[in-house]
């Protein structure tokens, strides 16, 4: 008997966040860490799958919203007082909506290719702001002096800097982002969005205004990308501009092609191979001299990716499938 | 009492220097089927564009149901009870007939705050789409993915896709594109019925079919609207003639 | 601000918008006959700068230096370059998707970056412009101006009338133009359709690499320069309109305009302005000011 596809899935996400939350039994602080980093850009890259791989709409400046939850992070949590862990992740995410909110009015006046460059130089308006100004010591990036309090109706569990209960905030933000997620993708704005992205015309002869619907994919994802934005520089402590650069927005763009487009699992798997495939190209012992020229290889990877396997990791079994198809 | 459920007037386009379409007016009436022909180039995509709300006019009005929706984008008219198909199909090739038509339903109760609820689960929405569905004739095709039906059931789901928001007035541009003669026979099937109680443009280019099923005939020749009659009065203008039926058609 | 001082900011911006126009007018011939976005294109330009700086000693002693050998052989070297990565690469990306095109190729900038490293390293250069242009000319008074930015202003026009006349006056120029309209037709009229692209790929890149090469010796030769130029090439062609070439250079001379003089007017706020006027821009024409067709 054929277990039903929802079942199953559900089923595998529950796998997959006990064996998640399981992890630090047997990890060290490293291995935390560096989970914990990928527990995060998997929220931001969650938050850009919303907005290429459901609404169709790829944009190149999304690392802009993670840039500004940051520094508004860092920006808050320049006073050595607790300031609370809500109200800066609310901050966080206020500041990445109100400017995804005019950037979105304007950038979705325009389509496909222009659209592409219109995000990325909206990104990049923001990262001169941080990078040539004195808002945030420049190119220098800043240090947060305060620490956000985890706290719970006046109970202080933990320090949430610390490496283990950042790991479990983290995972648990992951969590219900993704539960987030897919009620939205299976809900009218979610279908809404879906339609648009594969018949925009279709959607307006039914009688979908497009233009709010896109906008309000647009700030939601940028609000999400915030809200990732405020864990990384709970977590790091520092903040600076190269989080706003471009090869951010590249970076998080190819993770969700990595994993593969239109699967919610997908954006959190390409954050998981994107780090780890970064890890393993910066690692001597396997590379030797040649881990100094990591980028070079990762190049290739992208170059690679896009042309073999067009439907990411996710479509990978499908694949070879196939392959066995023809061979056998 | 004729039951004029779209009017147009004086509906003029230009395109820099050139019209496209010069002070054309139809009216649409309930329980008829109003064709517009013409070659290639005679303005009649972008007379449609017009009467949809895609493209805006440079001069005129179009009324729909009493209302000026001149100024009305297309989203606007479309709830207003305004449907329109494409030459091209705008289907949703990856998703089944049944969610095409539930998706195009949403429209009409869209609650898009409401992202607790399933849109599938959605009473009114669903019922629209089986109405549409089994009006076009595809319900036992519900369950299947639209990319694989045959061209003709394509075409019928682009025709239930305008139905799912129960318009009044239907503009329907080259419903019988690329159709055999059986699909053929199966689209005017749909088309007298529908014809009952909806206002129907059809902008077509099968001469037996327009003559087959349309109650009144334009003629458009370089933008301008030569003639406008019954399908008979059509035939015999010596105008249309020699304009566009006589040479070598 | 004086007259002269004024003057001497608009000659500035000129030049500035000029050699934009250089870059640009390459990332948009390429989009507006081949359809694919090249994120890539700033990496030619930051190519023909450190050509500048690397080819020079090798024209020195091989063929006995000279500025004009110098650009001649880095034009050469790039056409060859445009050349076979558009058989061995972009070809490829025709008919993808446009995400496919922008991830394609930012991995290439990631090679291009980490082969620039390994071949010629990291640091930033100077490159000294060739004797008898270094010198400066009298402005008024009291200002001089130097010679060799009036040199790159007028290398620049010579180059945006040459493309004008080969656009506008030539079969070959009406065979690019018939290309981006419609692949298929161009073809069935005859066109070789592949030779064609292959041709306006190398002139793209040996645009980039070329304007590059003679603004090496006044913005220096760093390894961030390639991306930076690519960004502002992007709001130039956005402003101007995708694949208009008339389009990319009234809005690099925009771009010129507002940069230079926000900088001497507003300093530190000076780079977000030219953004800030393309998003006021997108707000009244939403495909630029020349939009293609």
């Amino acid at each position: 008997m054929k277990v039903p596809l929802p079942a199953r899935q559900a089923v595998a996400a529950v796998i997959v966040v006990a064996l998640l939350a399981a992890f630090p039994l047997i990890g060290g602080k490293y291995e935390i860490d560096l989970i914990a980093r990928i527990l995060v850009l998997a929220i931001f890259a969650l938050s850009l799958e919303l907005l290429v791989g459901q609404t169709g709409l790829v944009s190149f400046g999304h690392a802009a919203f993670f840039g500004l939850g940051a520094y508004t992070t860092a920006l808050l949590l320049q006073d050595p007082d607790p300031r609370s862990f809500w109200l800066i992740l609310a901050a966080s995410m206020l500041v990445a909506g109100a400017y995804a909110l005019p950037v979105a009015a304007l950038s979705l006046r325009t389509r496909g290719v222009y659209f592409i460059m219109v995000t990325l130089a909206f990104a990049q308006l923001v990262y001169y702001v941080f990078h040539d100004t004195k808002i945030a010591k420049g190119s220098d990036g800043i240090y947060l002096t305060g620490v956000p309090e985890f706290s719970l109706a006046g109970w202080v569990p933990f320090n949430v800097t610390r490496s283990l209960p950042f790991y479990y905030v983290a995972l648990g933000a992951l969590c219900l982002v993704y539960a987030l997620l897919v009620a939205l993708g299976r809900s009218r704005f979610g279908r809404a969005l879906a339609g648009i992205r594969v018949n925009e015309q279709r959607m307006r002869a039914a009688g979908f205004a497009t233009y709010p619907y896109k906008i309000a994919a647009f700030v939601v994802a940028a609000m999400l990308a915030g809200l990732a934005g405020f864990l990384k520089a709970t977590k790091d402590g520092y903040v600076n501009p190269e989080m706003l650069a471009w090869h951010e927005s590249g970076a998080v763009l190819l993770m969700i092609i990595l994993g593969g487009l239109g699967k919610w699992r997908g954006a959190v798997l390409g954050a998981f191979a994107f780090v780890l495939l970064q890890e393993f190209f910066k690692n001597d012992a396997v590379f030797g001299e040649f881990a100094k020229r990591w980028q070079l290889l990762l190049g290739f990877t992208i170059i690679a990716c896009v042309l073999f396997l067009p439907h990411g990791l996710i479509g990978l079994p499908a694949r070879l499938r196939q392959r066995e198809h023809r061979h056998g | 009492m004729v039951d004029v459920l779209l009017a147009a007037d004086g509906i003029t386009r230009r395109f820099g220097g050139l019209v496209a379409v010069n002070a054309v007016s139809l009216r649409l009436e309930r329980g008829s089927v109003h064709a517009v022909i013409g070659t290639n180039g005679a303005g009649k995509s972008t007379l449609i564009n017009i009467l949809s709300g895609e493209i805006g006019a440079s001069a005129g009005k179009v009324e729909l149901l009493g209302e000026d929706v001149t100024t009305l984008s297309q989203p606007q008219r479309a709830l207003r009870g305004l449907g329109r198909s494409y030459q091209r199909s705008t289907i949703f090739p990856h998703f089944t007939v049944a969610e095409n038509c539930r998706l195009a339903a949403q429209a009409t109760r869209q609650r898009p705050w409401a992202i607790w609820e399933f849109a599938g689960a959605c009473p009114q929405t669903t019922g629209r789409a089986r109405s549409a569905i089994d009006r076009a004739g595809l319900a036992q095709d519900a369950e299947r993915l639209a990319g694989s039906l045959p061209h003709g059931r394509k075409r019928q789901l682009e025709i239930a896709l305008c139905l799912a928001t129960t318009p009044r007035v239907l503009l329907l541009d080259e419903p019988l594109a690329g159709m055999g003669p059986e699909e053929t026979e199966r689209m005017l099937a749909l088309l007298s019925q529908l014809k009952a109680d909806h206002a129907i443009l059809l902008v077509e280019h099968d001469m037996d079919a327009v003559f087959r099923i349309a109650d009144r005939i334009t003629v458009m020749v370089n933008g301008i609207a030569i003639a406008s009659d019954t399908p008979q009065s059509v035939r015999a203008n010596p105008e249309v003639q020699r304009a566009y039926l006589g040479d070598g058609h | 601000m004086n007259a002269t001082t004024f003057l001497v900011q608009c000659l500035n911006a000129v030049q500035y918008g000029l050699l934009l126009f250089l870059v640009a007018s390459g990332l948009t011939l390429i989009f507006g006959a081949m359809n694919i976005i090249n994120l890539a294109h700033g990496s030619f330009y930051m190519v023909g700068a450190y050509m500048a700086y690397a080819l020079a000693p090798f024209v020195g002693d091989y063929l006995g230096g000279g500025f004009f050998t110098t650009l001649l052989v880095g034009l050469l070297l790039s056409i060859a370059l445009g050349y076979v990565l558009e058989w061995g690469f972009f070809s490829f990306l025709y008919e993808r998707e446009h995400l496919q095109q922008v991830l394609m190729t930012y991995g290439l900038i990631l090679i291009f970056e980490e082969l620039r490293s390994i071949i010629v390293g990291d640091d930033v250069h100077g490159v000294a412009a060739p004797a008898w242009l270094a010198g400066t000319i009298p402005l008024g008074s009291l200002m001089t101006y130097p010679v060799y930015r009036l040199f790159i202003s007028a290398v620049c026009l010579l180059v945006a009338l040459g493309m004008y006349l080969v656009l506008s006056r030539t079969r070959l120029g009406m065979a690019i133009r018939a290309g981006s309209v419609n692949r298929e037709m161009a073809q069935s009229l005859g066109v070789n359709i592949d030779f064609l692209y292959r041709l306006v790929f190398a002139a793209g890149v040996a645009l980039a690499v070329l304007a590059g090469m003679i603004a090496a010796p006044i913005s220096s030769v760093y390894p961030g320069m390639g991306g930076q130029v690519l960004i502002i090439c992007f709001v130039v062609v956005v402003i101007g309109g995708i694949g208009s070439v008339r389009g990319a250079f009234i809005a690099a001379l925009l771009v010129g305009f507002v940069d230079t003089f926000g900088k001497v007017f507003f300093q530190e706020a000076a780079g977000v302005l030219v953004y800030l006027m393309m998003a006021a821009i997108l707000l009244w024409k939403p495909e630029g000011l020349f939009r293609q067709g």
